[in-house]
Protein backbone atom coordinates (compact mmCIF):
# COMPACT_ATOMS: atom_id res chain seq x y z
CA UNK A 1 0.00 0.00 0.00
CA UNK A 2 2.35 2.56 0.82
CA UNK A 3 4.80 1.53 -2.34
CA UNK A 4 1.38 2.91 -4.36
CA UNK A 5 1.14 5.74 -2.14
CA UNK A 6 5.09 6.56 -2.45
CA UNK A 7 4.57 6.26 -6.29
CA UNK A 8 0.85 7.90 -7.11
CA UNK A 9 2.47 10.38 -8.69
CA UNK A 10 4.17 8.42 -11.56
CA UNK A 11 1.06 6.41 -11.86
CA UNK A 12 -0.74 9.58 -12.22
CA UNK A 13 1.62 11.14 -15.02
CA UNK A 14 1.41 7.90 -16.88
CA UNK A 15 -2.04 7.80 -16.76
CA UNK A 16 -2.35 11.12 -17.99
CA UNK A 17 0.18 10.04 -21.00
CA UNK A 18 -1.60 7.17 -21.72
CA UNK A 19 -4.87 9.37 -22.26
CA UNK A 20 -2.78 12.14 -24.53
CA UNK A 21 -1.38 9.20 -27.06
CA UNK A 22 -4.74 7.11 -27.31
CA UNK A 23 -5.83 8.75 -30.43
CA UNK A 24 -2.76 8.54 -31.88
CA UNK A 25 -2.68 5.04 -31.85
CA UNK A 26 -6.47 4.72 -32.75
CA UNK A 27 -5.02 6.62 -35.65
CA UNK A 28 -2.36 3.95 -36.67
CA UNK A 29 -4.34 0.88 -36.24
CA UNK A 30 -7.51 2.86 -38.38
CA UNK A 31 -4.94 3.37 -41.32
CA UNK A 32 -5.17 -0.22 -41.57
CA UNK A 33 -8.43 -0.53 -41.90
CA UNK A 34 -11.01 -1.47 -44.50
CA UNK A 35 -14.42 0.16 -43.16
CA UNK A 36 -17.81 -0.99 -44.29
CA UNK A 37 -19.11 2.20 -44.66
CA UNK A 38 -18.16 5.95 -45.63
CA UNK A 39 -16.66 6.66 -41.96
CA UNK A 40 -13.87 5.39 -40.75
CA UNK A 41 -14.72 5.05 -36.81
CA UNK A 42 -15.30 1.23 -36.58
CA UNK A 43 -12.54 -1.89 -37.39
CA UNK A 44 -14.16 -3.96 -40.00
CA UNK A 45 -11.29 -5.99 -41.67
CA UNK A 46 -7.55 -5.36 -41.88
CA UNK A 47 -5.94 -3.97 -45.30
CA UNK A 48 -2.99 -1.96 -46.21
CA UNK A 49 -4.76 -0.66 -49.13
CA UNK A 50 -4.86 2.78 -47.87
CA UNK A 51 -0.97 2.66 -47.17
CA UNK A 52 -0.02 1.45 -50.93
CA UNK A 53 -2.23 4.30 -52.15
CA UNK A 54 -1.84 7.12 -49.80
CA UNK A 55 -3.46 9.72 -52.67
CA UNK A 56 -6.13 7.50 -53.68
CA UNK A 57 -8.51 9.99 -52.23
CA UNK A 58 -9.70 12.64 -54.27
CA UNK A 59 -8.24 15.69 -53.58
CA UNK A 60 -6.25 14.52 -50.18
CA UNK A 61 -2.58 14.99 -52.11
CA UNK A 62 -3.14 18.39 -53.12
CA UNK A 63 -4.50 19.70 -50.43
CA UNK A 64 -1.37 18.02 -48.33
CA UNK A 65 0.58 19.70 -50.79
CA UNK A 66 -0.77 22.71 -50.45
CA UNK A 67 -0.72 23.15 -46.40
CA UNK A 68 3.17 21.55 -46.80
CA UNK A 69 4.05 24.91 -49.10
CA UNK A 70 2.19 27.44 -46.87
CA UNK A 71 4.26 25.46 -43.61
CA UNK A 72 7.26 26.31 -45.50
CA UNK A 73 6.72 29.48 -46.27
CA UNK A 74 4.88 30.72 -43.19
CA UNK A 75 7.36 29.41 -41.22
CA UNK A 76 10.50 30.66 -42.82
CA UNK A 77 8.57 34.43 -43.27
CA UNK A 78 7.80 33.90 -39.02
CA UNK A 79 11.12 32.72 -38.16
CA UNK A 80 13.02 35.77 -39.85
CA UNK A 81 10.87 37.91 -38.63
CA UNK A 82 10.18 36.84 -35.09
CA UNK A 83 14.08 36.67 -34.54
CA UNK A 84 14.99 39.89 -35.51
CA UNK A 85 12.08 41.01 -32.81
CA UNK A 86 13.58 38.47 -30.34
CA UNK A 87 16.81 39.91 -30.71
CA UNK A 88 15.80 43.58 -30.09
CA UNK A 89 13.91 42.36 -27.12
CA UNK A 90 16.60 40.24 -25.39
CA UNK A 91 19.38 42.03 -26.62
CA UNK A 92 18.50 46.09 -26.54
CA UNK A 93 16.82 48.63 -24.21
CA UNK A 94 14.90 50.78 -25.76
CA UNK A 95 11.43 52.98 -25.71
CA UNK A 96 8.35 51.25 -26.52
CA UNK A 97 9.80 47.82 -25.44
CA UNK A 98 6.79 47.32 -23.11
CA UNK A 99 4.41 47.96 -25.84
CA UNK A 100 6.10 45.82 -27.85
CA UNK A 101 5.87 42.86 -25.50
CA UNK A 102 2.03 43.96 -25.10
CA UNK A 103 1.72 43.28 -29.20
CA UNK A 104 3.85 40.14 -29.01
CA UNK A 105 1.33 38.48 -26.52
CA UNK A 106 -1.90 39.90 -27.53
CA UNK A 107 -1.87 37.45 -30.74
CA UNK A 108 -1.49 34.08 -28.22
CA UNK A 109 -4.38 35.82 -26.42
CA UNK A 110 -6.80 36.23 -28.80
CA UNK A 111 -9.33 33.19 -29.99
CA UNK A 112 -8.30 31.90 -33.31
CA UNK A 113 -11.83 32.55 -34.34
CA UNK A 114 -11.76 36.28 -33.54
CA UNK A 115 -7.93 36.63 -35.61
CA UNK A 116 -9.59 35.02 -38.62
CA UNK A 117 -12.68 36.92 -38.56
CA UNK A 118 -11.47 40.37 -38.33
CA UNK A 119 -8.95 39.43 -40.97
CA UNK A 120 -11.51 38.52 -43.14
CA UNK A 121 -13.27 42.24 -42.53
CA UNK A 122 -9.86 43.56 -43.54
CA UNK A 123 -9.27 41.50 -46.67
CA UNK A 124 -13.37 42.59 -47.35
CA UNK A 125 -12.68 46.18 -47.25
CA UNK A 126 -9.56 45.99 -48.99
CA UNK A 127 -10.72 43.88 -51.88
CA UNK A 128 -8.01 41.34 -50.85
CA UNK A 129 -9.38 37.92 -52.74
CA UNK A 130 -9.15 35.35 -50.60
CA UNK A 131 -6.91 32.27 -51.46
CA UNK A 132 -3.20 31.13 -51.15
CA UNK A 133 -1.97 34.86 -50.50
CA UNK A 134 -4.38 35.31 -47.94
CA UNK A 135 -3.77 32.67 -46.17
CA UNK A 136 -0.11 32.85 -46.44
CA UNK A 137 -0.19 36.49 -44.73
CA UNK A 138 -2.97 35.14 -41.41
CA UNK A 139 -0.14 32.28 -40.39
CA UNK A 140 2.71 34.14 -40.90
CA UNK A 141 0.65 36.86 -39.06
CA UNK A 142 -0.32 34.08 -36.02
CA UNK A 143 3.05 32.56 -36.08
CA UNK A 144 5.28 35.04 -35.38
CA UNK A 145 4.29 35.44 -31.83
CA UNK A 146 5.24 32.15 -30.90
CA UNK A 147 8.72 32.29 -32.78
CA UNK A 148 9.61 35.64 -30.90
CA UNK A 149 9.20 33.33 -27.39
CA UNK A 150 11.08 30.71 -28.44
CA UNK A 151 14.23 32.66 -29.69
CA UNK A 152 13.58 34.92 -26.64
CA UNK A 153 14.22 32.27 -24.18
CA UNK A 154 17.40 31.29 -26.08
CA UNK A 155 18.61 34.97 -26.81
CA UNK A 156 18.46 35.21 -23.00
CA UNK A 157 20.54 32.30 -21.72
CA UNK A 158 23.30 33.32 -24.14
CA UNK A 159 26.80 35.06 -22.16
CA UNK A 160 27.61 38.35 -23.42
CA UNK A 161 31.32 37.70 -22.80
CA UNK A 162 31.57 35.08 -25.74
CA UNK A 163 30.40 37.81 -28.03
CA UNK A 164 32.73 39.96 -26.07
CA UNK A 165 35.53 37.49 -26.79
CA UNK A 166 34.89 37.09 -30.14
CA UNK A 167 35.01 41.73 -30.65
CA UNK A 168 38.41 41.01 -28.24
CA UNK A 169 39.74 39.16 -30.99
CA UNK A 170 39.28 41.27 -33.63
CA UNK A 171 36.19 39.96 -35.09
CA UNK A 172 33.76 42.43 -36.41
CA UNK A 173 30.43 42.86 -35.74
CA UNK A 174 28.91 41.29 -38.55
CA UNK A 175 31.40 38.40 -38.08
CA UNK A 176 30.68 38.44 -34.44
CA UNK A 177 26.83 37.78 -35.12
CA UNK A 178 26.58 35.35 -38.02
CA UNK A 179 30.32 33.19 -35.92
CA UNK A 180 29.16 32.91 -32.35
CA UNK A 181 25.25 34.74 -31.83
CA UNK A 182 23.57 32.69 -34.63
CA UNK A 183 25.20 29.37 -33.69
CA UNK A 184 24.64 29.89 -29.87
CA UNK A 185 21.19 30.68 -30.94
CA UNK A 186 20.11 28.19 -33.57
CA UNK A 187 18.29 25.80 -31.20
CA UNK A 188 16.04 28.49 -30.48
CA UNK A 189 14.91 29.34 -33.68
CA UNK A 190 14.74 25.84 -34.69
CA UNK A 191 12.42 25.42 -32.45
CA UNK A 192 10.90 28.45 -32.88
CA UNK A 193 10.99 27.35 -36.80
CA UNK A 194 9.37 24.07 -35.89
CA UNK A 195 6.68 25.29 -33.88
CA UNK A 196 5.68 27.83 -36.50
CA UNK A 197 5.01 25.16 -39.07
CA UNK A 198 3.05 22.77 -37.24
CA UNK A 199 1.18 25.58 -35.90
CA UNK A 200 0.27 26.67 -39.69
CA UNK A 201 0.52 22.97 -40.74
CA UNK A 202 -2.70 22.15 -38.52
CA UNK A 203 -4.73 25.44 -38.14
CA UNK A 204 -7.83 25.11 -39.72
CA UNK A 205 -10.18 27.78 -38.18
CA UNK A 206 -8.24 30.94 -39.26
CA UNK A 207 -7.69 29.43 -42.72
CA UNK A 208 -11.67 28.45 -43.44
CA UNK A 209 -11.81 32.35 -42.92
CA UNK A 210 -9.32 32.82 -45.44
CA UNK A 211 -9.30 30.30 -48.33
CA UNK A 212 -11.17 29.99 -51.37
CA UNK A 213 -12.75 26.54 -52.78
CA UNK A 214 -9.61 26.26 -54.66
CA UNK A 215 -6.95 26.41 -51.97
CA UNK A 216 -8.62 23.75 -49.74
CA UNK A 217 -5.59 22.69 -47.23
CA UNK A 218 -5.30 19.61 -45.48
CA UNK A 219 -7.06 20.09 -42.15
CA UNK A 220 -9.50 21.63 -44.44
CA UNK A 221 -9.82 18.58 -46.33
CA UNK A 222 -10.17 16.45 -43.29
CA UNK A 223 -12.96 19.11 -41.93
CA UNK A 224 -14.91 18.75 -45.53
CA UNK A 225 -14.13 14.61 -45.37
CA UNK A 226 -15.61 14.62 -41.41
CA UNK A 227 -19.13 15.92 -42.75
CA UNK A 228 -18.98 13.74 -46.03
CA UNK A 229 -17.14 10.58 -45.11
CA UNK A 230 -13.73 9.62 -43.64
CA UNK A 231 -11.26 8.26 -46.36
CA UNK A 232 -8.89 5.90 -44.44
CA UNK A 233 -5.34 7.92 -45.89
CA UNK A 234 -6.54 10.92 -44.17
CA UNK A 235 -5.19 8.61 -41.13
CA UNK A 236 -2.45 7.28 -43.24
CA UNK A 237 -1.07 10.86 -43.33
CA UNK A 238 -2.03 11.23 -39.74
CA UNK A 239 0.02 8.23 -38.66
CA UNK A 240 3.32 9.74 -40.93
CA UNK A 241 2.90 13.14 -39.64
CA UNK A 242 2.87 11.44 -35.76
CA UNK A 243 6.64 9.49 -37.14
CA UNK A 244 7.85 12.03 -38.82
CA UNK A 245 7.54 14.48 -35.94
CA UNK A 246 8.69 11.85 -33.10
CA UNK A 247 12.14 11.16 -35.32
CA UNK A 248 12.56 15.37 -35.91
CA UNK A 249 12.06 15.42 -32.58
CA UNK A 250 14.41 13.02 -30.89
CA UNK A 251 16.99 14.02 -33.47
CA UNK A 252 16.98 17.62 -32.29
CA UNK A 253 17.27 16.12 -28.41
CA UNK A 254 20.16 13.99 -29.44
CA UNK A 255 21.69 16.55 -31.61
CA UNK A 256 21.82 19.00 -27.86
CA UNK A 257 22.43 16.06 -25.51
CA UNK A 258 25.45 15.49 -27.82
CA UNK A 259 26.42 19.33 -28.19
CA UNK A 260 26.01 19.55 -23.80
CA UNK A 261 28.14 16.35 -23.98
CA UNK A 262 30.95 18.20 -26.17
CA UNK A 263 30.89 21.68 -24.01
CA UNK A 264 31.13 19.33 -20.63
CA UNK B 1 26.70 43.06 -31.65
CA UNK B 2 29.42 42.83 -29.17
CA UNK B 3 28.69 46.52 -28.49
CA UNK B 4 24.87 45.87 -27.88
CA UNK B 5 26.15 42.75 -25.48
CA UNK B 6 27.78 45.39 -23.62
CA UNK B 7 24.88 47.10 -23.64
CA UNK B 8 22.39 44.82 -22.01
CA UNK B 9 24.77 44.59 -19.18
CA UNK B 10 24.68 48.36 -18.74
CA UNK B 11 28.61 49.10 -19.23
CA UNK B 12 28.63 50.51 -22.31
CA UNK B 13 30.39 53.16 -23.55
CA UNK B 14 27.82 56.31 -24.65
CA UNK B 15 29.54 56.70 -27.75
CA UNK B 16 28.62 53.37 -29.43
CA UNK B 17 25.42 53.30 -27.49
CA UNK B 18 24.32 56.32 -29.07
CA UNK B 19 25.54 55.29 -32.66
CA UNK B 20 23.70 52.27 -32.86
CA UNK B 21 19.93 53.13 -30.89
CA UNK B 22 18.52 53.06 -34.57
CA UNK B 23 19.48 49.04 -34.24
CA UNK B 24 16.96 47.79 -32.30
CA UNK B 25 13.79 49.98 -34.33
CA UNK B 26 15.37 48.26 -37.53
CA UNK B 27 15.05 44.93 -36.63
CA UNK B 28 11.64 45.40 -34.53
CA UNK B 29 10.09 47.11 -37.84
CA UNK B 30 8.93 44.46 -40.16
CA UNK B 31 7.60 41.69 -37.74
CA UNK B 32 6.50 44.79 -36.27
CA UNK B 33 4.56 46.61 -39.22
CA UNK B 34 3.22 42.75 -40.25
CA UNK B 35 1.74 42.33 -36.62
CA UNK B 36 0.22 45.79 -36.62
CA UNK B 37 -1.44 45.42 -40.39
CA UNK B 38 -2.81 42.38 -39.92
CA UNK B 39 -3.24 41.73 -36.54
CA UNK B 40 -4.23 45.61 -35.07
CA UNK B 41 -6.00 47.01 -38.01
CA UNK B 42 -8.08 43.92 -38.42
CA UNK B 43 -9.39 45.09 -35.29
CA UNK B 44 -10.37 48.36 -35.90
CA UNK B 45 -11.97 46.92 -39.38
CA UNK B 46 -13.68 44.60 -37.04
CA UNK B 47 -15.29 47.21 -35.14
CA UNK B 48 -16.31 49.36 -37.58
CA UNK B 49 -17.72 46.45 -39.87
CA UNK B 50 -20.21 45.45 -36.91
CA UNK B 51 -21.00 48.85 -36.79
CA UNK B 52 -22.54 49.11 -40.72
CA UNK B 53 -25.95 48.06 -42.39
CA UNK B 54 -26.56 46.94 -45.84
CA UNK B 55 -25.83 43.56 -47.44
CA UNK B 56 -23.01 41.73 -49.16
CA UNK B 57 -24.61 42.22 -53.16
CA UNK B 58 -24.84 46.45 -52.24
CA UNK B 59 -22.40 47.03 -50.06
CA UNK B 60 -22.48 48.60 -46.74
CA UNK B 61 -22.67 51.85 -45.14
CA UNK B 62 -21.30 52.86 -41.67
CA UNK B 63 -24.76 53.63 -39.46
CA UNK B 64 -23.05 53.59 -35.84
CA UNK B 65 -25.69 51.08 -35.36
CA UNK B 66 -24.79 50.28 -31.98
CA UNK B 67 -28.12 48.19 -31.20
CA UNK B 68 -26.35 45.64 -33.38
CA UNK B 69 -24.37 44.48 -29.71
CA UNK B 70 -27.38 44.11 -27.94
CA UNK B 71 -29.32 42.15 -30.53
CA UNK B 72 -25.94 39.96 -30.91
CA UNK B 73 -26.33 39.40 -27.31
CA UNK B 74 -30.18 39.06 -27.00
CA UNK B 75 -29.80 35.84 -29.25
CA UNK B 76 -26.57 34.27 -28.40
CA UNK B 77 -26.09 34.71 -24.99
CA UNK B 78 -26.47 31.41 -24.31
CA UNK B 79 -23.98 30.33 -26.67
CA UNK B 80 -21.25 32.53 -25.00
CA UNK B 81 -22.63 31.26 -21.55
CA UNK B 82 -21.30 27.81 -22.85
CA UNK B 83 -18.51 28.72 -24.41
CA UNK B 84 -17.03 29.88 -21.45
CA UNK B 85 -18.51 27.08 -18.56
CA UNK B 86 -16.93 24.46 -21.43
CA UNK B 87 -13.73 26.45 -21.26
CA UNK B 88 -13.37 26.86 -18.11
CA UNK B 89 -14.39 22.94 -16.57
CA UNK B 90 -11.82 22.11 -19.28
CA UNK B 91 -9.66 24.34 -18.13
CA UNK B 92 -9.94 22.85 -14.43
CA UNK B 93 -9.74 19.25 -15.73
CA UNK B 94 -6.66 20.04 -17.59
CA UNK B 95 -5.06 21.67 -14.75
CA UNK B 96 -5.87 18.74 -12.63
CA UNK B 97 -4.50 15.92 -15.23
CA UNK B 98 -1.72 18.49 -16.61
CA UNK B 99 -0.06 18.76 -12.44
CA UNK B 100 1.01 15.05 -11.79
CA UNK B 101 2.09 14.87 -15.11
CA UNK B 102 4.79 18.19 -15.08
CA UNK B 103 5.68 17.56 -11.93
CA UNK B 104 6.59 13.76 -12.73
CA UNK B 105 8.86 15.29 -15.84
CA UNK B 106 10.13 18.17 -14.11
CA UNK B 107 11.10 16.44 -10.56
CA UNK B 108 10.91 12.34 -10.73
CA UNK B 109 11.56 11.17 -14.93
CA UNK B 110 15.41 11.58 -14.50
CA UNK B 111 17.18 10.52 -17.41
CA UNK B 112 14.00 9.55 -19.36
CA UNK B 113 12.89 13.41 -19.06
CA UNK B 114 13.36 13.91 -22.41
CA UNK B 115 11.56 10.74 -23.82
CA UNK B 116 8.99 11.71 -21.92
CA UNK B 117 8.56 15.65 -23.09
CA UNK B 118 8.67 13.92 -26.75
CA UNK B 119 5.40 12.26 -25.70
CA UNK B 120 4.08 15.32 -24.76
CA UNK B 121 4.85 17.46 -27.72
CA UNK B 122 4.72 14.79 -29.94
CA UNK B 123 0.37 14.17 -30.27
CA UNK B 124 0.61 18.10 -31.14
CA UNK B 125 2.17 17.44 -33.99
CA UNK B 126 -0.12 15.23 -35.55
CA UNK B 127 -3.44 17.13 -37.16
CA UNK B 128 -5.92 18.43 -34.25
CA UNK B 129 -8.86 17.48 -36.29
CA UNK B 130 -7.76 13.82 -37.13
CA UNK B 131 -6.87 13.36 -33.58
CA UNK B 132 -10.68 14.57 -32.43
CA UNK B 133 -12.24 12.02 -35.20
CA UNK B 134 -10.40 9.15 -33.45
CA UNK B 135 -12.18 10.58 -30.11
CA UNK B 136 -15.41 9.73 -32.40
CA UNK B 137 -14.05 5.92 -32.54
CA UNK B 138 -13.08 5.65 -28.97
CA UNK B 139 -16.53 7.36 -27.43
CA UNK B 140 -18.63 5.50 -29.95
CA UNK B 141 -21.36 2.90 -28.95
CA UNK B 142 -19.42 0.04 -30.09
CA UNK B 143 -16.86 0.39 -28.36
CA UNK B 144 -15.37 -1.07 -24.77
CA UNK B 145 -15.10 2.37 -22.82
CA UNK B 146 -19.09 2.85 -23.08
CA UNK B 147 -19.85 -0.79 -22.16
CA UNK B 148 -17.57 -0.17 -19.37
CA UNK B 149 -19.09 3.25 -18.62
CA UNK B 150 -22.67 1.64 -19.10
CA UNK B 151 -21.66 -1.00 -17.04
CA UNK B 152 -19.86 0.71 -13.88
CA UNK B 153 -23.16 3.48 -14.09
CA UNK B 154 -20.76 5.60 -14.98
CA UNK B 155 -23.39 6.70 -18.35
CA UNK B 156 -26.13 6.75 -15.57
CA UNK B 157 -24.24 8.67 -13.25
CA UNK B 158 -23.25 11.80 -16.63
CA UNK B 159 -27.10 11.54 -17.24
CA UNK B 160 -28.21 12.09 -14.06
CA UNK B 161 -26.29 15.30 -13.90
CA UNK B 162 -26.92 16.27 -17.41
CA UNK B 163 -23.81 15.82 -19.18
CA UNK B 164 -24.96 13.02 -21.68
CA UNK B 165 -28.81 12.99 -22.68
CA UNK B 166 -28.49 8.88 -23.34
CA UNK B 167 -26.48 5.89 -22.01
CA UNK B 168 -24.20 6.79 -24.91
CA UNK B 169 -20.95 8.84 -24.59
CA UNK B 170 -20.59 10.84 -27.95
CA UNK B 171 -22.38 13.80 -29.02
CA UNK B 172 -22.70 15.20 -25.43
CA UNK B 173 -21.60 18.12 -23.43
CA UNK B 174 -19.45 15.40 -21.77
CA UNK B 175 -17.52 14.39 -24.96
CA UNK B 176 -16.95 17.91 -25.85
CA UNK B 177 -15.85 19.21 -22.69
CA UNK B 178 -13.14 15.59 -22.58
CA UNK B 179 -12.64 16.81 -26.17
CA UNK B 180 -11.52 20.20 -25.17
CA UNK B 181 -9.19 19.27 -22.11
CA UNK B 182 -7.90 16.76 -24.43
CA UNK B 183 -6.68 18.96 -27.44
CA UNK B 184 -5.55 21.86 -25.49
CA UNK B 185 -3.86 19.78 -22.76
CA UNK B 186 0.18 20.57 -24.12
CA UNK B 187 -1.11 23.94 -23.75
CA UNK B 188 -0.85 23.25 -19.87
CA UNK B 189 1.51 21.28 -19.35
CA UNK B 190 4.43 22.41 -21.31
CA UNK B 191 4.19 25.94 -19.18
CA UNK B 192 3.41 24.14 -15.81
CA UNK B 193 6.83 21.92 -16.63
CA UNK B 194 8.90 25.20 -16.95
CA UNK B 195 7.71 26.54 -13.95
CA UNK B 196 8.41 22.99 -11.72
CA UNK B 197 11.62 22.77 -13.37
CA UNK B 198 12.89 25.57 -11.77
CA UNK B 199 11.67 24.04 -8.26
CA UNK B 200 14.77 23.65 -5.85
CA UNK B 201 14.02 19.79 -4.76
CA UNK B 202 15.75 20.76 -1.56
CA UNK B 203 12.88 23.13 -0.93
CA UNK B 204 10.69 20.25 -1.33
CA UNK B 205 12.76 18.07 1.00
CA UNK B 206 13.76 21.25 3.58
CA UNK B 207 9.46 21.02 4.47
CA UNK B 208 9.96 17.62 5.13
CA UNK B 209 12.70 17.67 7.59
CA UNK B 210 10.62 20.56 9.34
CA UNK B 211 7.66 17.66 9.94
CA UNK B 212 5.17 19.16 6.94
CA UNK B 213 2.63 16.59 5.60
CA UNK B 214 2.67 15.62 1.81
CA UNK B 215 -0.07 18.10 1.36
CA UNK B 216 1.49 20.74 3.36
CA UNK B 217 4.69 20.92 1.12
CA UNK B 218 2.28 20.95 -1.40
CA UNK B 219 -0.02 23.70 -0.04
CA UNK B 220 2.92 25.72 1.02
CA UNK B 221 6.30 24.84 -0.88
CA UNK B 222 5.52 23.57 -4.19
CA UNK B 223 1.44 25.57 -5.57
CA UNK B 224 2.71 29.02 -4.65
CA UNK B 225 5.99 28.05 -6.77
CA UNK B 226 4.61 26.88 -9.52
CA UNK B 227 1.97 29.96 -9.63
CA UNK B 228 3.63 31.59 -12.35
CA UNK B 229 3.30 28.31 -15.29
CA UNK B 230 -0.43 27.52 -13.74
CA UNK B 231 -1.37 31.87 -14.47
CA UNK B 232 0.37 31.01 -18.27
CA UNK B 233 -1.10 27.12 -18.44
CA UNK B 234 -4.14 28.10 -17.44
CA UNK B 235 -4.92 30.91 -19.72
CA UNK B 236 -3.23 29.05 -23.04
CA UNK B 237 -5.90 26.66 -22.52
CA UNK B 238 -8.93 29.09 -21.57
CA UNK B 239 -8.44 31.49 -24.31
CA UNK B 240 -8.19 29.04 -27.19
CA UNK B 241 -10.78 26.70 -25.92
CA UNK B 242 -13.67 29.36 -25.69
CA UNK B 243 -12.90 30.03 -28.70
CA UNK B 244 -12.93 26.32 -30.17
CA UNK B 245 -15.86 25.05 -32.15
CA UNK B 246 -13.92 22.05 -33.69
CA UNK B 247 -14.24 20.09 -30.33
CA UNK B 248 -18.34 20.96 -30.30
CA UNK B 249 -19.11 20.37 -33.95
CA UNK B 250 -17.28 17.01 -34.26
CA UNK B 251 -18.00 15.48 -30.49
CA UNK B 252 -21.32 17.08 -29.59
CA UNK B 253 -24.93 17.56 -30.39
CA UNK B 254 -27.49 20.31 -31.83
CA UNK B 255 -27.49 21.65 -28.34
CA UNK B 256 -23.41 22.35 -27.55
CA UNK B 257 -23.08 24.79 -30.04
CA UNK B 258 -20.20 27.41 -28.95
CA UNK B 259 -19.98 31.22 -30.09
CA UNK B 260 -17.09 30.19 -32.24
CA UNK B 261 -19.17 28.06 -34.52
CA UNK B 262 -22.11 30.52 -34.58
CA UNK B 263 -19.54 33.37 -36.22
CA UNK B 264 -17.98 31.30 -38.60
CA UNK B 265 -21.28 30.49 -40.03
CA UNK B 266 -22.48 33.90 -39.74
CA UNK B 267 -19.59 34.83 -41.38
CA UNK B 268 -19.54 32.13 -43.86
CA UNK B 269 -22.57 31.00 -44.99
CA UNK B 270 -25.51 33.11 -43.42
CA UNK B 271 -23.25 36.09 -44.74
CA UNK B 272 -24.40 38.67 -41.87
CA UNK B 273 -21.38 40.36 -41.70
CA UNK B 274 -22.23 42.90 -39.19
CA UNK B 275 -23.63 40.88 -36.90
CA UNK B 276 -20.90 38.05 -36.76
CA UNK B 277 -18.47 41.33 -36.75
CA UNK B 278 -20.17 42.03 -33.59
CA UNK B 279 -20.44 38.62 -32.06
CA UNK B 280 -16.66 38.47 -32.49
CA UNK B 281 -15.97 41.72 -30.83
CA UNK B 282 -18.06 40.60 -28.15
CA UNK B 283 -15.97 37.70 -27.58
CA UNK B 284 -12.67 39.42 -28.26
CA UNK B 285 -13.97 42.19 -25.24
CA UNK B 286 -14.98 39.18 -22.88
CA UNK B 287 -11.92 37.61 -23.14
CA UNK B 288 -9.70 40.51 -22.69
CA UNK B 289 -11.70 41.52 -19.80
CA UNK B 290 -11.60 37.92 -17.51
CA UNK B 291 -8.06 37.72 -18.94
CA UNK B 292 -7.19 41.00 -17.26
CA UNK B 293 -8.79 40.88 -14.11
CA UNK B 294 -7.15 36.76 -13.83
CA UNK B 295 -3.73 38.03 -14.37
CA UNK B 296 -4.63 41.13 -11.92
CA UNK B 297 -5.79 38.71 -8.78
CA UNK B 298 -3.02 36.09 -9.98
CA UNK B 299 -0.16 38.63 -9.24
CA UNK B 300 -1.95 39.63 -6.28
CA UNK B 301 -1.99 36.08 -4.93
CA UNK B 302 1.44 35.77 -5.26
CA UNK B 303 2.59 38.80 -3.58
CA UNK B 304 0.78 37.50 -0.53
Amino acid sequence: MSWIKRHLITFAAIAVLIYMLVPNVIVAVFSFNDPAGKYNYTFNEFSTEAWTNPCGAQGICESLGLSLQVGVIASLAATALGTMIAFALGRYRFRGRSATNLLIFMPMATPEVVMGSSLLTLFLMLGVPSGRTAILIAHIMFCVSFVVVAVKARVATLDPKLEEAAADLGANPTQTFLRVTLPLAAPGIAAGALLAFSLSFDDYIITNFNASPSSITFPMYVWGASARGVPVQVYVIGTIMFLLALIVVMTGQLISSRRNRQVA
Amino acid sequence: MAETAVLSTGSAAPPSRRRRNWVPYALLLPGILWLIVFFVLPMVTLASQSLQEGNVDDGYVFTANFSIYVDALKQYWPQFVRSFVYAGIATGLALLLAYPLAYFIAQKAGRHKNLVLVLVIAPFFTSFLIRTLAWRTILSDDWFITTWAQNLHITDFLQAVGLTDNDSLLNSQFAVIMGLTYNFLPFMILPLYTSLERLDPRLIEAAGDLYASPWQTFRKVTWPLSLPGVVAGTLLTFIPAAGDFINARLLGNTQTTMIGSVIDAQFLRVLDYPLAAALSFILLILIVAMVSVYVRRAGTEELL
